[in-house]
């Protein structure tokens, strides 16, 4: 409790975890002291500047472990960047640069010691659009694994389980040797899942996942968000407030400027915000 | 408001000028093909006439070139050309393919922007400077470790594949910098390193375009003449199949050369000899455009089709 910094946001760190989520054997084992797991990230006075424009001010919150935090605001308001900079995709923008700290179970990911590649192997990352390797379904679950040096052990069973977890393995049994290409849009997302699942992460961070799919192919990819929550800690960004209102547990609001505005339980933060502004934002009189 | 309405109508003037542009651009168009169609008649023409003299079969099959003896077989020539198609090759598809990779993948912006002018340049030197420059310059120093004729295959194909460098790096840089960056950012994201996006990844995506590029390369080696005139030599060698690599080291005489060699000499225009020009330039042109068919057929077969 000491760690917590979060000066704009009293998060509430009780016990009650919103209704709408499979209570308790989400819950983790190590769960300490009755209240919430410890911080999985936390990000502490982070910034992000692009060249010269700050795209990301003086950032504080902390994630949860095993739940979903979902990052909202209007569109430039830094919440992608702030995701692509908890796995560093950002290091592949020149003209990128972030100060401040930001850390993964106490390591600061920006220390000079930190490799990337080590980094993003213990966090996945889906993308706004359906990103599918043009190779074939199999061979693109088995990228991350064959990748990582874990492809040692039965890599057909590990193919199995991460299509299986990701909801896609009785769709596509059978013709795993097709192109991942010639699967429908919301298909080739859930496969995008288990090629992320597949080599088993810690964190998976998701931008936008289902903004390019039809209503259908959304829902199924939100159920399927809320299941892995139950292993996996989940970071995702949704322009969708509904979307944020129905499948996370936590909520960070960034608006205009870059800025963190609140964080908090995703029921306080729909029905009782503290910030008027945040308010706004949510029942749309603005962004 | 009827009285007012914008004349609207056609002058006349302006559709004559409409059909006079559009027959202009469409003779420009067919001139090409007109041209092409006529090199092929002509070679077609003359090498009937090489082939009443000399049975096709003979041609076709025949190991001895020795046109002052009547002796027409075109193997030794096929021989030559296939010897610095094939040094060229070893030379221009590996490094080709490693620059196109360096520069879509790993160049900075700045570099790339002094690099790539750079290559075109070298794309851009007379093969005639390259045909010297094996000559003068590379067959000396290579002499010094192998046991090299003043004239040999071995330079020339090295030249040959630095003149195709840049034709490689270019198409197949295009192809890879045409790879979306959605596919390099899954693979960063899955933990790879940048070797591992550009061979995983990139390379295999950009496959139709690098093989495209290959079999562009070597049809411009199998049609390379100043290069190989000026440093292989004149001397038809049948290839010896139990030794290929020595035939490096040997003067050899490819298919344009011998063309060359009988358009430049003192034969009777009507003569068989003078005839048997045609039939070798046909051989030449129907090898160099099946590789063109072939090189549309693998960019089509291994295209990938993004969203």
């Amino acid at each position: 409790m000491t760690q917590r910094t979060t000066t704009q946001t009293p998060t509430d760190r009780t016990d009650d975890r919103p209704t709408n989520e499979q209570a308790t054997d989400a819950e983790p084992a190590t769960d300490r002291s009755g209240s919430v797991a410890d911080p999985v990230i936390e990000s502490r006075d982070l910034d992000v500047y692009y060249g010269d424009d700050q795209a990301l001010q003086n950032i504080s919150f902390e994630i949860p472990e095993q739940q979903v935090t979902a990052l909202i605001g209007p569109s430039g308001c830094g919440k992608s960047t702030f995701l692509r900079s908890i796995n560093r995709m950002n290091d592949l923008i020149d003209v990128a640069r972030v100060e401040g700290d930001l850390f993964f179970r106490g390591k600061n990911v920006y220390d000079d010691d930190v490799d990337p590649v080590a980094l993003r192997r213990k966090i996945g990352m889906v993308f706004q659009k359906p990103n599918p390797f043009p190779k074939s379904i199999y061979d693109n679950v088995a990228y991350g694994l064959r990748v990582q040096g874990e492809d040692d052990g039965d890599l057909d069973e590990q193919v199995h389980t991460a299509l299986e977890r990701a909801a896609l393995l009785d769709e596509v049994e059978g013709q795993l040797d097709t192109s991942g290409l010639e699967l429908s849009g919301g298909q080739q997302q859930r496969l995008c899942i288990a090629r992320a699942i597949a080599p088993d992460p810690e964190v998976i961070l998701m931008d936008e996942p289902a903004s390019a799919l039809d209503p259908v192919a959304t829902s199924k990819i939100e159920d399927l968000v809320e299941e892995l929550a139950e292993e996996y800690t989940v970071v995702i960004v949704t322009h969708n407030m509904q979307q944020a209102a129905r499948i996370s547990d936590k909520t960070a609001v960034f608006l205009t400027g870059g800025r963190l505005v609140e964080f908090d339980d995703t029921d306080k933060i729909f029905e009782n915000p503290e910030h008027d502004r945040v308010e706004d934002y949510i029942t749309g009189k603005f962004g | 408001m009827s009285t007012d309405a914008p004349d609207l109508t056609n002058d006349g003037a302006r559709s004559f000028r409409g059909i006079a542009f559009k027959t202009f651009f469409a003779v420009c168009a067919f001139l090409s093909i007109l041209t092409t169609l006529a090199i092929i008649g002509t070679l077609l023409y003359d090498a009937v006439d090489f082939f009443a003299a000399v049975p096709p079969l003979e041609f076709l099959t025949g190991t001895e070139w020795t046109p002052s003896n009547e002796v027409y077989g075109v193997w030794p020539l096929i021989s030559g050309t296939l010897i610095i198609t094939f040094g060229s090759a070893a030379i221009a598809l590996p490094i080709g393919l490693l620059t196109a990779i360096y520069l879509s993948e790993y160049a900075t912006e700045r570099r790339r922007a002094y690099l790539k002018p750079a290559l075109e340049v070298l794309a851009g030197v007379p093969t005639v400077v390259y045909g010297y420059f094996a000559l003068v310059y590379v067959t000396p120093v290579l002499d010094r470790i192998l046991p090299l004729g003043t004239f040999n295959a071995l330079s020339a194909s090295i030249m040959v594949g630095i003149m195709i460098i840049p034709m490689v790096s270019s198409i197949s840089e295009d192809a890879m910098s045409s790879v979306p960056d959605s596919l390099r950012q899954a693979s960063y994201g899955l933990g790879a390193t940048k070797f591992t996006v550009s061979t995983s990844v990139v390379v295999p995506a950009a496959l139709s375009g690098i093989l495209s590029s290959y079999i562009l390369a070597l049809s411009r080696a199998i049609g390379e003449t100043m290069i190989v005139a000026i440093a292989a030599g004149m001397t038809p060698r049948m290839i010896d199949l139990t030794d290929p690599g020595g035939m490096f080291l040997e003067s050899v005489q490819t298919m344009t050369a011998a063309m060359v060699q009988i358009g430049a000499s003192d034969v009777v225009g009507q003569s068989t000899e003078y005839k048997s020009l045609f039939a070798v330039g046909l051989t030449l042109f129907v090898i160099t455009f099946a590789m063109n068919l072939f090189s549309e057929w693998v960019s089509s077969r291994y295209r990938e089709v993004y969203r």
